[in-house]
This record gives C-alpha cells, sequence and structure tokens, in this order.
C-alpha cells in the first residue's frame, strides 16, 4: 500500500514538474552562473587538497543546488493548503508517508536531473573526475535534497502564509551555504571559522563528495559524509512525517 | 432510521498565543440514514470545526463520536472509507485535468487503475461532466467546479457526504441544479448528506432536519417547521427570524470582524 500510494503521489509531482519545463532548468541557472562567472577565477589559485579547482567548485555547487532548491520545496505545500488540496487527500485513505515520499523523491528525481545538467555544463567548463566519482556526488545530491524538502514541506505544512516561510528558509540557507564551504573549501579558513564550520552538517557532504571527485573512496571524509547524510534524511524524514501525520494545518 | 452519525460532547479547544480558544465546547447531535441534515450557525459558531473532526481532519479534544459505526478517535480510517467531504475551497489542483484528477481521487481510494479510469467515467457521466474530462480544472465555471468536487467526493461511493458551504458563490441557476442533486443523491443511493450553509432559503428547501450551532454548542434542532413553530412563534415565520431568534442575535453591526479560528 505505501509503494502504491508513493508511486502515485510521486507520478502526479513528477507530471507537475514536467508541465512547468521552464522551471525545472530555472533551477540550474544559479549554479551554472557561479560555474561559468566564478570557476574560472579559482583556476589558478592554490586551494590546498588534490586535483583541479573544478574538483573543488563542482562539489559545492552540487549541494548548493540542492540547498537552495529543495528547502523551497515547501511553497508549493502552502499553495496546495490554500487550493484544498492537502484535505482533500487526507480525508481519503491515503498513507500519510506516501503523502511526504512521493512529493520528496519528486524533489529528489528533479534535484539530480539538474545536477546532470550542471555536470555535463561543467566537463565543457574543463572539469575532469571520475565515473564513480561523479556517481556518488549525485547520490549525495539526492540524499541532500530528499532530506531538506521533507523539513521545508514540514514547515510549509505548519506556516500559514507564504510571506512567513520566505524569510525562515532564507535564514537557515545562507549561513549554510557559507558555513559550509561550499563555494571555497573550510581548510583555507583561519581556525576558528574552521572550527565553527564543523557544526554545519552540510560541511561533512560538501568534503565527502570533494574526496569522490578525486577517486579517494575510502577516506575519513567520506566516512562522516555518508554517516552525516544518512543520519540526516532519517531524522528529516521522520520529523517530515509526523508533522504530516498529525497536522491540522 | 438507524443514527449513521452520532456525537456525544464533541469538543475541541485550540492553544492560541492568546490562551486556549473554545472553538467547539460540547456537540450533541445525531443524524439519521438517508437525512439530509443542514447545519447551520452564525460565523464562528464552530461549524467548520465541527465537521473537520467528523472527517478525521482535527483531532477533538473531547468527547465521541461515530460515523457509520466506526468510532472516530479509535478507526478513523473507517470513518474515511465511509465518507466523503467537499471542503469550502473545494480540492482541486487547477492545472490538473478533470479525468487526471477524477482518476487521482479512485486512485487514492485503492482502485486498481482500470476500475479508476471506469469509475472517473460513470462520475463524469452522473455529474454532467462528460465534455469537460478534458479540461483542465482551473478552466471551469463556479458550478461545474463544485459538481466535480462532489464527483470526487463521491469516487468511493460513501455512506455520508459531508458538503461545507457548497453552494457560496454559486449563481442562482447553479445552485438550483446543486440542490436537485443532493436530493437525487439521497433519493437514488440513500448517501446521507451533512452539510453546512449560510443560506436560510437554501437550509429551508433542502434539509430535513436543521441544527443550529452557537458559540460552540446546539442551540436548537428540528424540521424547519418546528422550528419555525417554536422559536419564530408561527409556521409562517421566517427561517431568518427563527435563525435570529434562536442565536438571539439582531443583524450583526456592519463593523464586526467575525472570529475566526
Amino acid at each position: 500500500m505505501l509503494l502504491h500510494d508513493t508511486a502515485l503521489i510521486y507520478g502526479r509531482y513528477l507530471r507537475q514538474s514536467l508541465r512547468s519545463r521552464f522551471a525545472l532548468l530555472f533551477g540550474v541557472l544559479t549554479p551554472l552562473l557561479y560555474l561559468l562567472f566564478f570557476g574560472p577565477l579559482l583556476t589558478d589559485l592554490p586551494l590546498g587538497g588534490q586535483g583541479s579547482s573544478w574538483q573543488v567548485l563542482v562539489p559545492g555547487l552540487l549541494l548548493q543546488l540542492g540547498l537552495f532548491g529543495a528547502l523551497f520545496a515547501g511553497f508549493t505545500v502552502i499553495i496546495e493548503k490554500g487550493q484544498g488540496v492537502v484535505e482533500r487527500m487526507r480525508v481519503t485513505p491515503v498513507s500519510r508517508l506516501a503523502l511526504l515520499l512521493g512529493r520528496v523523491l519528486r524533489d529528489a528525481t528533479v534535484f539530480v536531473f539538474q545536477a546532470v545538467l550542471l555536470v555535463l555544463a561543467a566537463l565543457v567548463m574543463g572539469l575532469r573526475a571520475p565515473l564513480a566519482g561523479i556517481l556518488i556526488g549525485f547520490g549525495f545530491v539526492a540524499l541532500l535534497s530528499l532530506s531538506l524538502a521533507s523539513v521545508s514541506y514540514a514547515l510549509g505544512m505548519k506556516v500559514r502564509t507564504p510571506q512567513e516561510f520566505g524569510p525562515l528558509i532564507n535564514t537557515v540557507s545562507m549561513p549554510s551555504m557559507l558555513l559550509s564551504g561550499l563555494m571555497l573549501p573550510m581548510s583555507l579558513a583561519p581556525a576558528w571559522l574552521d572550527v565553527l564550520s564543523h557544526f554545519m552538517p552540510f560541511r561533512y557532504l560538501v568534503d565527502a563528495v570533494r574526496d569522490a571527485y578525486v577517486g579517494d573512496y575510502t577516506s575519513a571524509h567520506m566516512l562522516y559524509g555518508v554517516l552525516v547524510a544518512v543520519g540526516f534524511a532519517a531524522l528529516s524524514v521522520t520529523a517530515g512525517t509526523r508533522v504530516f501525520r498529525s497536522a491540522g494545518a | 432510521m438507524a443514527a449513521v452519525i452520532s456525537t456525544a460532547g464533541l469538543a475541541r479547544t485550540f492553544q492560541t498565543k492568546a490562551g486556549p480558544v473554545d472553538a467547539v465546547r460540547g456537540i450533541d447531535l445525531t443524524v439519521r440514514e438517508g437525512e439530509i441534515l443542514g447545519f447551520l450557525g452564525p460565523n464562528g459558531a464552530g461549524k467548520t470545526t465541527t465537521l473537520r473532526m467528523l472527517t478525521t481532519l482535527l483531532k477533538p479534544t473531547g468527547g465521541a463520536a461515530t460515523v457509520a459505526g466506526c468510532d472516530l478517535a479509535t478507526d478513523p480510517a473507517g470513518v474515511r472509507r465511509a465518507s466523503g467531504y467537499v471542503a469550502q475551497s473545494g480540492g482541486v489542483d487547477p492545472q490538473i485535468t478533470v479525468r487526471e484528477e477524477l482518476v487521482t481521487q479512485g486512485r487514492l481510494y485503492r482502485l486498481p487503475k482500470a476500475a479508476a479510469v471506469a469509475r472517473a467515467a460513470e462520475l463524469a457521466a452522473d455529474l454532467d461532466l462528460t465534455g469537460l474530462l478534458d479540461r483542465k480544472t482551473g478552466a471551469l465555471s463556479g458550478g461545474q467546479r463544485r459538481r466535480l468536487d462532489i464527483a470526487m467526493a463521491l469516487t468511493h461511493r460513501p455512506k455520508v457526504l459531508f458538503l461545507d458551504e457548497p453552494t457560496t458563490g454559486l449563481d442562482p441557476g447553479s445552485r438550483a441544479d446543486l440542490w436537485e442533486l443532493v436530493r437525487r443523491l439521497r433519493d437514488e443511493h440513500a448517501t446521507t448528506v451533512f452539510l453546512t450553509t449560510h443560506y436560510l432559503d437554501e437550509a429551508d428547501a433542502l434539509a430535513d432536519r436543521l441544527v443550529i450551532v452557537d458559540r460552540g454548542t446546539v442551540a436548537a434542532e428540528g424540521t424547519p417547521s418546528a422550528l419555525k413553530l417554536r422559536y419564530g412563534g408561527s409556521l409562517d415565520a421566517t427561517l431568518q427570524d427563527t435563525f435570529l431568534a434562536v442565536t438571539g442575535r439582531g443583524p450583526a453591526p456592519a463593523d464586526t470582524t467575525p472570529v475566526a479560528v
């Protein structure tokens, strides 16, 4: 039943995404601009670590895509609450978990698709990385979007208006991006900033993807990255399901 | 006739920043099978809150209720199987076609794909939507939208249909059509209809029995004529006067803001 319901909800929202092709491509625009106009600045800078500057930047941009994209997923649920779609589904026997899972799996699909486009563009710009590493990177994008979209939908169910939602998300997303070293590795940071960034869970993800991009699949970074990503996903989906089960929103 | 809905002391208190708000203080009512019940009350009386509790959308904070023999607290899934609900706002995505919404609704009620497609066609024929199946729901007129909302709520042939202000915003022709539809549902399928309305002529024309709520409790109930006789003073009293007598309120001053929870 859960599988049936999840597939049904996933299909409904995937068709919704496919109807707005423009929005589907528009999501890649910001990271693409970074790739085109910021990436070339790094090519001759000493960034520490192994590999080229593209192997440092592209993992950061991939996670930025997930971070900014998936955190805003909850907007749609606010709109759907207004349309009555949420309550209409909640009076049917449909699994509450499926109402969340179908949506977040759609988001994971969309962001992995955008990640593929971004990596293709990066290859043209000069990125060279092992295929396995690139695939691992997509795995992290999927996990991160799954987690953040769950959190975002849970917030969307709780919040009454889009006006409350936007500022809330911005308050989370900007510090997350800066403190996780998405643009430049935190190994360049002074000690205090480096220490502070260790409290930002996304840092472990970006470090892991950077290792994957230079073919280092068994590092400590990779282990921590996988643990944090999986733990965060479990936590977020659990919290999200709890809200979808109970919400009188 | 057997009771299809019965509630005892059903209550809901909301915790707000300004302190607890008792939206529904204790509703006792029974609805008999095949009855059209008009659920009336001033704004903020607790109509929608009661409806949302009876449809499992909101957990009661007190009291108990059964719908079609299923206990609201212990068997919400049974309640969902037995009832259909049309919210004031409806519940369709304007970007999706009528056909897709109807089929999805069937699938949400766990019909296999072919059965969901067949049921969608059947509902469309029954509710005069066949010519509109490939239209996006956002392009429907108010009356067509309402018929679609009701078709969706009827997907699983529920015993009880809950309608929250179903004719608000409809033109007179569409309202008359909707009344006909509600009567037909009861006559052909013995569906029990529980509807809230602010239109007293609607309650008078459509409902077998009225329950008037005020400040979260039942203030009066009975057939429209019994209520007119008792509270309005004569059978010729208007339901408007009867309603005002029951709720003890004259016409609301123009500047009061309704308290919505």
